[in-house]
């Protein structure tokens, strides 16, 4: 089945064609059709390929489609490499994409048909980008991918073009994002010059034998290129902006699964990382550092959307976390459990973005429980995943990652640990605040309150089953031998990794103390808030640290004073004092004083010099040619 | 055979042009560029060994100069490029009504001539011949048609261009007298070890003034903005097309492997030149209002790249820039098609005036962001191919220390050029339509034909450049093993 790799990404291509090239003569509910059926063809594809590769004697297979580039002794084929990492990665892509495909048929309805197709070719594409990203077999097909969702992102954050803020912050994300690409091409260059292929299997194998030197900067470099995309320290600042997308688009790209390809991509490349300890701190207190700051704007925040957005800078600043300490697996696991749960969280605000007739502020909320039974039980369920509290998924994923922390540096623990809390928190003051205690809204939009329709729900509680049982997949050894499902699964890639994966790295006392610890601090918050929270929800505007907070630390106003505003004006100065005053200035020095040469002979001839010189090149012409015909 | 048609099939038609109608001029010449680039693309069919490429016949005997037209992959490919350039033009400029069509569309013919034969010649005299006789119709359509400051922006652009020629028909001159057998023959040219290294350095700057003009290489580069504002549309395209190649020809063909030692040595000066150019253009192209100024200060950004990429004298950077001399002639062309059709709606060439456009003009929109993300060089269009080779071989190169400092540097163009192409989507199709764009209404069927073919020739060649590296791998290596490569 393997072989027929190609089709995964194939469907959506097909998808992204019809609704491109059609999308004025085609209806909506056939657009929809097409996207979605795409999307699910894909999924079906990769179950059947996942069922393959589970299989305890599989070898990962490279499928090779054409040669891409081959130049001189550089030949980078157009290929792509079928193991358990990639196949894992299809199924969120294609399974949560299908999801949200549904979700989008109804949300947005609004729009006419040409922009709902629109819409659908954008996604398709995005499908498409995506399942290139995680299926390349060398860093030049992974960077198109990587390149795709970016360009596709951009897209789809402007897809309401007409309002120019929306713009803005569409090329906001595509710049930052090609700053990180800048740094990841260099890499590329690098590995490149010093392995002769850009392949990863042979990469790897050859790595142990290059500098430690080298393999850092490549690292780093790589990781440079994985801060943009996964919006950590210091290029996040494009992720909140983003989420003027449709909701839908922040559930898919901006939450499940673009903002994961740069945990992809490290632990793809984590052959190279374990070679680098310096990048692995590196990775590590940037992961750490980002979950801080951003758990920490995210309590302050009252858009529905920029608490989201917040959170999942945070979330991926976990991930980072288990990269840099390690533990692949408990990174990779908690891509999937964030996937469910987050997709579902942006799913259910798009819900009640709907319900509410586009209000985003949670202050002007409340009481949604009884207006909106299922988006209320489902956020909830994903509320109780992502804050840790057992058993639900983000608990054994949160957990995986703070344990193997813990071991590498207690200290990690322990602000990992804080993080967790402050989640806990945030995410609970943003349940309260909306769906408990009182209505805040106009009565006009209470009167329109409702439950939407099907296709939002049904995305919604399968995700929600899935944000509740993911977890199991991946139950810690303590609990039972061999009941960790995915670090089985994955444990061919990440292979030198074994011990990290299945077998507990601290005591056992040691990681019931742990787990106990982080399950119970989370619970508490999640009460104390719940409580706080439903009574008296924040209403007003913050003072004190609480305004540093709601003005997410200044840092857009800090890059905006430091580098945005230099960089024009220095480009300004060039366009308006160097080029038109020194460097034309020196030209046209030299072409006054030609002309004022000219003039002092014009007595004996016209002084036009461009005329003259015109001349002489006729002349030289004209001798040649008539050289040419009078040959002997 | 062929290289004499190539030369003379658009030769003739330009002069037949003049003595035609004004209104017959323009179907007429459609036709003959429609037939030059039948036979152009005959050529690239054929091996380089085939005898039907080669021409050489007596010419100038008591100079020892003959007339000599071969065609290699290095070759074909602009060949290719200007054959393709001139139909493209004429066909996406077919609704614009020119004074003296018949003077203008014979002049646009006879500058193919020119092109075709710089391209061709294997004589650097000939070559000379052709450089200038390439300049002489553009002069006239540069100065007679455009905008109102054309006489003093042709002037600029005409003084600049031709002291470059001046000092470079000096250096030709010079070494034909040092080589063996006193010709100006390109074998003769190539042959090793008849000029001293220290001629050679100064040779090199006499050669590379022409050659940077032309393209232009900061800081030779102010003519072009200023020319490329006020030229008509049609001759604006057929200049930064492919008059802008015929500086990175004259490089990698009679600079590069004729003065190894001098491009040695002088190569981490040429490449802070171009990498300084390349950095400043894209600073300046930030805060352009003006459309055409932009596409201009973007393509002296990218013309630096690939002059740099030659100066790292490494097979994929080579590579790289054979590809992207084609891509980069096709890319811009579609950029500047566009912004004729903008022009020709609104009166207006400035982005602060326009806005919203992508409401009322959907099917232009879309093409537009396909050519921004080509000239970005975003994956899987042709731009990221060459780009992508370029900066490669610059990080590989050998001939510099400071390779890594290249790289790193020039690179930076990888987001600068994202931030002022987007700028300029944003502020021109996006946001709310004003009363000028109003009413704006979307391209028509020549037009839309026009872009689509580009489209979907930088999309084909993005996904698969195979045919390219095909026609051109032959001369990387033939150009490669002539330049001075440190052992």
């Amino acid at each position: 089945m393997s072989k027929f790799i190609y089709l995964v990404p194939l469907f959506p291509l097909i998808g992204f064609l019809i609704n491109g090239l059609f999308r004025r003569r085609i209806s909506k509910s056939f657009s929809g059709l097409i996207a979605s059926a795409a999307v699910l063809a894909s999924f079906v594809v990769s179950l059947l390929i996942f069922f393959e590769v589970k299989e305890e004697n599989f070898q990962p297979v490279i499928a090779t489609l054409f040669e891409f580039i081959h130049a001189g002794k550089l030949s980078i084929p157009f290929s792509f490499l079928v193991d358990p990492l990639s196949v894992l990665f299809l199924l969120i892509i294609t399974g949560v994409g299908f999801l949200i495909h549904v979700y989008s048929t109804s949300y947005m309805q609004e729009e006419n048909a040409p922009a709902y197709a629109k819409y659908f070719c954008y996604l398709n594409l995005f499908v498409f980008s995506m399942l290139l990203l995680v299926l390349g077999s060398n860093y030049v097909i992974l960077y198109i991918g990587w390149e795709g969702v970016g360009f596709c992102s951009y897209l789809l954050i402007g897809y309401w073009f007409k309002n120019q803020e929306y713009s803005s912050a569409a090329r906001k994300a595509f710049v930052m994002n090609r700053i990180g690409d800048f740094a990841f091409l260099i890499a590329i260059f690098a590995l490149i010059n010093q392995f002769g292929t850009a392949s990863f299997g042979e990469i790897f194998q050859q790595a142990p034998k290059a500098t430690t030197g080298l393999i850092t900067m490549v690292t780093l470099l790589l990781f440079a290129g994985a801060t943009a995309k996964s919006a950590q320290i210091p290029l996040y600042t494009w992720l909140p902006d983003a989420m003027v997308g449709p909701t839908p688009v922040s559930a898919l790209i901006h939450a499940a699964t673009m903002v994961t390809a740069g945990i992809y991509m490290v632990a793809r490349s984590h052959v190279l990382y374990d070679l680098a300890p310096v990048s692995q701190t590196v990775v590590a207190i940037t992961g750490l550092a980002t979950a801080i700051l951003a758990a920490s704007i995210a309590i302050k925040q009252n858009d529905i959307k920029k608490v989201l957005a917040y959170s999942t800078v945070s979330q991926l600043g976990y991930m980072f976390l288990g990269l840099g300490v390690g533990a692949y697996t408990g990174a990779v696991f908690h891509v999937m459990t964030h996937a469910f749960f987050k997709a579902l969280l942006f799913l259910g605000a798009g819900s009640v973005i709907h319900a509410m007739g586009g209000e985003q502020d949670i202050r002007k909320m409340g009481a949604l429980k009884k207006y909106l039974p299922i988006t209320h039980i489902t956020f909830l369920l994903a509320c109780l995943a992502i804050a840790g509290v057992p058993p639900f998924s983000g608990f054994f994923s949160k957990d995986e990652i703070l344990a193997a922390a813990f071991v590498k540096n207690p200290l990690y623990y322990i602000i990992g640990v804080a993080g967790a809390m402050m989640t806990a928190f945030y995410m609970f003051r943003l349940y309260a605040t909306t769906f408990l205690g009182k209505f805040r809204g106009t009565a006009d939009q209470e009167h329109h309150l409702h439950e939407s329709p099907a296709p939002i729900t049904f995305p919604l509680i399968v995700l929600a089953i899935l944000a509740v049982l993911g977890g199991f997949l991946g139950i810690p050894e303590i609990f039972a031998k061999n009941s960790h499902l995915l670090g089985h699964f994955l444990q061919p890639v990440f292979a030198g990794h074994e011990n990290k994966v299945t077998e507990s790295p601290v005591s056992v006392s040691t990681e019931w103390m742990l787990m106990g610890l982080s399950a119970g601090l989370a619970i508490i918050i999640v009460i104390f808030a719940w409580m706080r929270f439903s009574r008296k929800p924040e209403l007003g505007e913050p003072a004190g640290f609480g305004k540093w907070l709601a003005n997410k630390w200044y840092v857009d106003e800090l890059y905006q004073a430091v580098i945005v505003k230099p960089l024009n004006a220095f480009a300004d100065f060039l366009n308006r004092v160097v080029e038109k005053n020194v460097i034309d200035g020196m030209v046209n020095g030299a072409g006054r004083l030609v002309q004022y040469g000219s003039r002092q002979i014009r007595y004996l001839q016209s002084g036009q010099v461009g005329g003259y010189v015109l001349l002489m090149v006729l002349g030289i012409v004209i001798l040649f040619v008539v050289q040419l015909f009078l040959r002997k | 055979m062929i290289p004499v048609l190539l030369i003379v099939i658009p030769l003739l038609a330009g002069l037949i042009s003049f003595c035609l109608k004004d209104a017959a001029a323009k179907g007429w010449t459609l036709f003959a560029s429609f037939i030059t680039l039948g036979v152009s693309l005959i050529a690239i069919a054929l091996p380089d060994e085939s005898k039907q490429l080669a021409v050489n016949v007596a010419w100038l005997t008591t100079l020892n100069s003959r007339f000599s037209l071969s065609m290699d992959g290095l070759a074909k490919i602009l060949c290719l490029l200007t054959a393709l350039s001139f139909p493209v033009i004429f066909i996406g400029t077919w609704n614009e009504p020119y004074k003296k069509a018949r003077n203008f569309f014979g002049l646009m013919m006879l500058s193919q001539a020119g092109l075709i034969g710089v391209f061709l010649a294997s004589d650097a005299l000939l070559f000379y011949f052709f450089w200038e006789l390439a300049l002489i119709p553009v002069y006239f359509l540069a100065s007679q048609w455009g905008g109102e400051k054309r006489i003093p922006a042709t002037f600029k652009f005409f003084v600049y261009t031709f002291l470059g020629s001046l000092m470079m028909l000096v250096a030709i001159i010079f070494i034909s007298l040092h080589t063996r057998d006193h010709s100006f023959s390109i074998a003769s040219f190539y042959s090793k070890g008849m000029i001293s290294a220290h001629d050679q350095t100064w040779l090199f700057w006499l050669m590379f003034v022409a050659f940077a003009v032309k393209m232009p290489i900061f800081p030779f580069h102010t003519w072009q903005p200023d020319t490329y504002e006020q030229s008509t549309p049609a001759v604006t395209m057929v200049l930064s097309a492919i008059m802008v190649k015929m500086g990175l020809y004259g490089v990698l063909r009679w600079l590069a492997p004729v003065l190894p030692i001098g491009t040695y040595l002088w190569g981490d000066t040429i490449s802070t030149m171009c990498i300084i150019g390349m950095i400043y253009a894209s600073l300046t192209a930030l805060v352009q209002d003006d459309l055409k100024r932009l596409l201009a200060y973007s393509s002296i950004a990218h013309v630096g790249l690939m002059c740099l990429a030659i100066f790292a004298t490494t097979e994929s950077g080579l590579q790289g820039v054979m590809i992207q001399l084609f891509n980069h002639g096709i890319i811009i062309l579609g950029l500047w098609i566009v912004v004729y059709l903008i022009e020709k709606q609104f009166h207006t060439r400035k982005i602060s005036e326009l806005g919203g456009l992508a409401q009322k003009a959907p099917v232009l929109t879309t093409l537009l962001v396909i050519l921004v993300l080509a000239n970005i060089a975003l994956p899987l269009t042709s731009g990221f191919i060459g780009e992508f080779l370029m900066f490669n071989g610059i990080y590989a190169s050998q001939s510099t220390t400071y390779n890594v400092v290249f790289v790193v540097t020039a690179a930076t163009t990888v987001f600068l050029a994202a931030i002022y192409m987007l700028r300029m989507v944003q502020r021109v199709f996006y946001g709310p339509a004003n009363a000028l764009t109003e009413k704006a209404i979307d391209i028509r069927m020549n037009e839309k034909i026009i872009l689509a073919f580009i489209v979907a020739l930088i999309v084909l060649i993005g996904v698969y450049p195979e045919p390219l590296f095909h026609l051109t791998r032959g001369a990387v290596e033939s150009v490669l093993a002539k330049m001075y490569v440190k052992p």
